[in-house]
């Protein structure tokens, strides 16, 4: 694995050799020098589209047309330069580049190796199943799959064979669409099987299932690679300026940070209790609670509402009566408080100390950082409770009995962030939240302007057409349960794949 | 040439005698050195080689193996298991191998259990062979297929090609499930199951099975007659009787249970061939070695041809007494030009005659057999090696 900084540049004709085709194995490691700007960039914009990836792979029907409108603009939005155009050349460069920056944060863990697979696989099958049926047998070609696509007359004569042998495939579809002969040996999961048409030693495969071959040689190279990249990582992580962009990469939270306060003063203390109910996420709404009930929280509650607090526009001294009237409430007296807590808390403004502004902290944050103990309150709900233990907490704010499902079934696939997005759209009464879920000051910024009527009137077209489109859409996730869905839409993949 | 002629206590004496004048050498190393086994050969725990026919002559002739299995030779017998030192070959590549025994037919045949075979159920065997030898041939592209009998009570197949030879086992695997259809064990009483589309390799074998299965089933199983056919409780109130006109099963249900298929997968139950995956699946299983002698029968594992299929009679092939009794009966010219040549060379006549002794007995046409296989795999070999040399040419 070669690092970027540290090679020689790269010799300018061989542009085009380099990116002969738009899409690719992600084989071989960029060799040129790039900014530490750029590096940054790249890599914050592959994440963001990885997520979108990721979010619409759980929300949406994979193909159906509002996935692919969607992820179309998402990609768009990666390869689109603010100058007046880009180059395929500029394009593609991007593409590898951002891509290695990312194995680089994602391929520490299993778990984060795992989630990296899994979008770049989405990503990649989108962006092959675009492609022409010329360039889909070119990028075969360049990539050594050298799987020849059968001519019509063969395909005329092994029409009925192929029919009865490959699901989801009629005549119309074996007449218009290529089938790719492959040695039965790259096919094994459809000779096991029996799903596939056999001759001489070929499997006759059927283009909807070409890209399921490709993938698993995708997915296997990548994961190889991956693990070797661990093995580098050493040597990496050692050089300063790339290590500190790369650990939060994979904590990475891409959007608005909150730090910059709004409506200073705009929240008065006693609109805490109600606001608590009705505009914030779970975790907050948890914290505030036991804050009331126990006049008390440990530091990590402290850090992760507080924060918040400051986030959604307490002042200082806003915030310190706050906290002082709590916890003189319990066990702590005026003086203590003054003489331990209230530093805390002016160092949470950035009033002491280093005189760092601490920002509010993400999801991601909150998710992956400082697991709740015993006697903590902090975390988030969706990731650190017991399923059971969240589901009473549910029905006692009264979710109905589908919602919970939902919301289980997402924890169950650790999307946590798409749970409480999902107990959003249950306690707002809306179909779609109409953003994706990052931050708990974006719940609770997002609320506000749900409950205010203040959406802009973008959205609210949005929203009706969205109302008009359900009764004839297919089986949208919020409708039905969500996780089964998604298992199910699998299997109905190939009867959506030539619509 | 009843088996009575065999008497396994006689193994011991007649083995030096089948190795010394009978066993092919010369095709049998033929096959060993395109095929992947090694040769390389342990005895004594020590690690021996031999690169020429002769080497492998004189080693078998010292040990006289008692059973050859590829994968292992073993030079011991039952009684002196712990005794004797053991030698084996290991096999870096390995063919792909099938085993097809009739005991795995035990829960559909009701002429014989076990060990039995009879020439009612041998048809088993030949439709086991026409099914897979179509599908290794036409679906997966193989060429160098040879069936073995295997002494006793069923059939082997090794694909020799070199594409087989090089297969994973999750290769192996996924072709033994492909050419699966029967599953389940004691418990399971349909052990057949079809759902639409039937895909082109069920059809196939569905025809092959419905040339034999009047014949086979009806008349010589009767199935019909007997009252143990079980699986036909999972379709209560349905009758199965078998249509002479149209030459099908035809099954009459009052139930929607047991799917439109129910008469297809009654024959395929009856008749598809039942193969133990992990036998093909395995790179270190051992098979029996054709040409070993099955120490219980002491008939010899011959190679079967495929164009006299339907007349193959494992009750004619020869044992290892009938063929050593053919040995020592000489014929009168074949002596005298034996003596004269013997004098010519003394070292080509060991081979001519072992040559001739084979000829004289009834392996003779088996190991013809052998021969054309070989002579296949040569030409091919020699078509391949031609090709790549056209390519470096071209260079």
């Amino acid at each position: 694995m070669q690092f970027p900084g540290r090679r020689k540049k790269l010799i300018g004709s061989s542009q085009n050799d380099l990116y002969d085709h738009c899409l690719q194995f992600y084989g071989q490691p960029p060799l040129e020098n790039i900014s530490l700007t750029e590096f940054e960039t790249f890599a914050v914009e592959r994440l963001k589209l990885l997520k979108t990836v990721e979010n619409l792979g759980v929300s949406c029907v994979k193909n159906s047309e509002q996935y692919t409108k969607k992820l179309d603009a998402e990609i768009s939005k990666f390869f689109f330069n603010k100058e007046d155009g880009i180059s395929e050349y500029e394009k593609r460069r991007k593409d590898h580049i951002s891509h290695f920056i990312l194995r680089l944060a994602y391929c520490q863990t299993e778990d984060l190796r795992r989630w990296f697979i899994q979008q770049e696989m989405d990503l990649f099958r989108y962006r092959f199943n675009d492609l022409h049926s010329k360039h889909k047998t070119d990028f075969l070609h360049k990539n050594n799959l050298k799987y020849e696509t059968v001519s019509a007359e063969e395909k005329k004569s092994l029409q009925d064979k192929l029919i009865a042998s490959s699901y989801g495939l009629s005549g119309t579809k074996v007449e218009e669409h290529d089938v790719y002969k492959v040695p039965f040996q790259d096919a094994l999961d459809l000779v096991r099987t029996r799903k596939v048409y056999l001759l001489a030693g070929n499997a006759y495969i059927p283009h909807h299932e070409i890209v399921t071959i490709v993938l698993n040689d995708f997915r296997t190279r990548l994961s190889k690679a991956l693990a070797m990249t661990a093995r580098s990582l050493p040597a990496v992580q050692s050089d300063e300026r790339l290590q500190p962009l790369l650990s939060h990469l994979s904590h990475a939270y891409v959007g608005q940070d909150y730090s910059i306060q709004k409506n200073i003063g705009k929240i008065s203390l006693e609109q805490i209790d109600a606001l608590s109910g009705k505009s914030f996420p779970l975790c907050m709404r948890h914290l505030h609670k036991a804050l009331r009930e126990n006049h008390h929280l440990r530091h990590g509650g402290r850090m992760q509402y507080g924060l918040f607090l400051k986030g959604i526009g307490l002042s200082l001294e806003q915030a310190l009566q706050f906290w002082r009237s709590e916890f003189v409430k319990g066990k702590v007296d005026a003086d203590k408080f003054d003489k331990a807590y209230a530093y805390s808390v002016r160092h949470m403004f950035g009033k002491e100390g280093k005189r760092t502004d601490y920002t509010p902290y993400s999801c991601m944050k909150v998710i992956l950082s400082n697991p709740p103990s015993q006697g903590d309150y902090h975390g988030c709900p969706f990731r650190h409770s017991d399923p059971e233990l969240l589901k009473q907490k549910l029905q006692n704010y009264k979710v109905s009995p589908s919602g919970i499902n939902q919301i289980l079934e997402l924890v169950k696939g650790m999307h946590y962030q798409l749970a409480c997005q999902k107990y959003f759209e249950l306690t707002h009464n809306v179909e779609d939240a109409g953003f994706s879920l990052n931050h708990p000051n974006q719940y609770f910024t997002e609320s506000q302007k749900l409950l205010s009527g203040g959406r802009d009137i973008k959205k609210e077209v949005d929203m009706s057409q969205r109302s008009q489109e359900n009764p004839a859409s297919v089986t949208r996730p919020s409708q039905a349960n969500s996780k089964q869905a998604h298992e199910e839409m699998g299997d109905l993949d190939s009867f959506f794949q030539d619509e | 040439m009843s088996t009575s002629d065999y008497d396994p206590a006689c193994l011991p004496d007649l083995l030096p005698l089948y190795y010394r004048r009978l066993f092919p050498f010369s095709q049998y190393y033929r096959w060993l050195s395109y095929g992947g086994v090694s040769k390389n050969y342990f005895q004594n725990r020590e690690y021996q080689s031999f690169t020429t026919q002769n080497e492998l002559e004189k080693e078998m002739q010292k040990m006289v193996p008692y059973k050859i299995d590829i994968g292992a030779v073993y030079s011991h017998r039952p009684s002196q298991h712990n005794a004797v030192k053991s030698g084996t070959f290991q096999a870096l590549e390995k063919e792909l191998v099938f085993d097809i025994d009739m005991t795995d037919y035990d829960d559909v045949r009701r002429c014989c259990s076990a060990a039995d075979i009879c020439s009612k159920c041998w048809t088993l065997m030949t439709i086991a062979i026409r099914i897979l030898d179509r599908a290794l041939r036409e679906d997966f592209g193989f060429h160098h297929l040879l069936w073995v009998y295997s002494g006793r009570r069923g059939v082997h197949c090794w694909v020799c090609d070199d594409a087989a030879r090089k297969l994973s086992v999750a290769a192996r695997s996924a072709v033994a499930e492909y050419l699966s259809l029967v599953k389940g064990g004691e418990e399971t009483v349909r052990k057949v199951v079809l759902s639409d589309p039937i895909h082109p390799f069920i059809n196939h074998s569905l025809s092959v099975v419905e040339r034999y299965f009047q014949q086979y089933a009806i008349v010589d199983q009767d199935i019909l007659g007997s009252k143990e056919i079980k699986f036909h409780n999972s379709l209560e109130g349905s009758s199965v009787s078998y249509d002479l006109h149209f030459s099908c099963v035809s099954v009459k249900s009052n139930s929607k249970k047991g799917g439109q298929y129910f008469d297809k997968e009654i024959m395929l139950q009856y008749c598809y061939p039942r193969l133990d995956v992990n036998v093909s699946k395995g790179v270190n299983h051992l098979l029996k070695s054709p040409f070993s002698v099955h120490p219980k029968t002491g008939r010899i594992s011959v190679p079967i041809d495929l164009k006299e299929l339907d007349t193959f009679d494992p009750f004619e092939v020869p044992t290892i007494s009938l063929i050593c009794e053919e040995l020592e009966k000489p014929r009168a010219e074949e002596a005298e030009e034996d003596d004269m040549k013997d004098k010519e060379n003394e070292q080509e006549a060991g081979e001519r005659r072992r040559i001739r002794d084979y000829k004289r007995t009834s392996l003779a046409k088996y190991v013809k057999v052998f021969d054309r296989f070989l002579e296949a795999m040569a030409r091919s070999r020699k078509g391949e090696m031609l090709k790549k040399s056209d390519l470096q040419k071209d260079f």
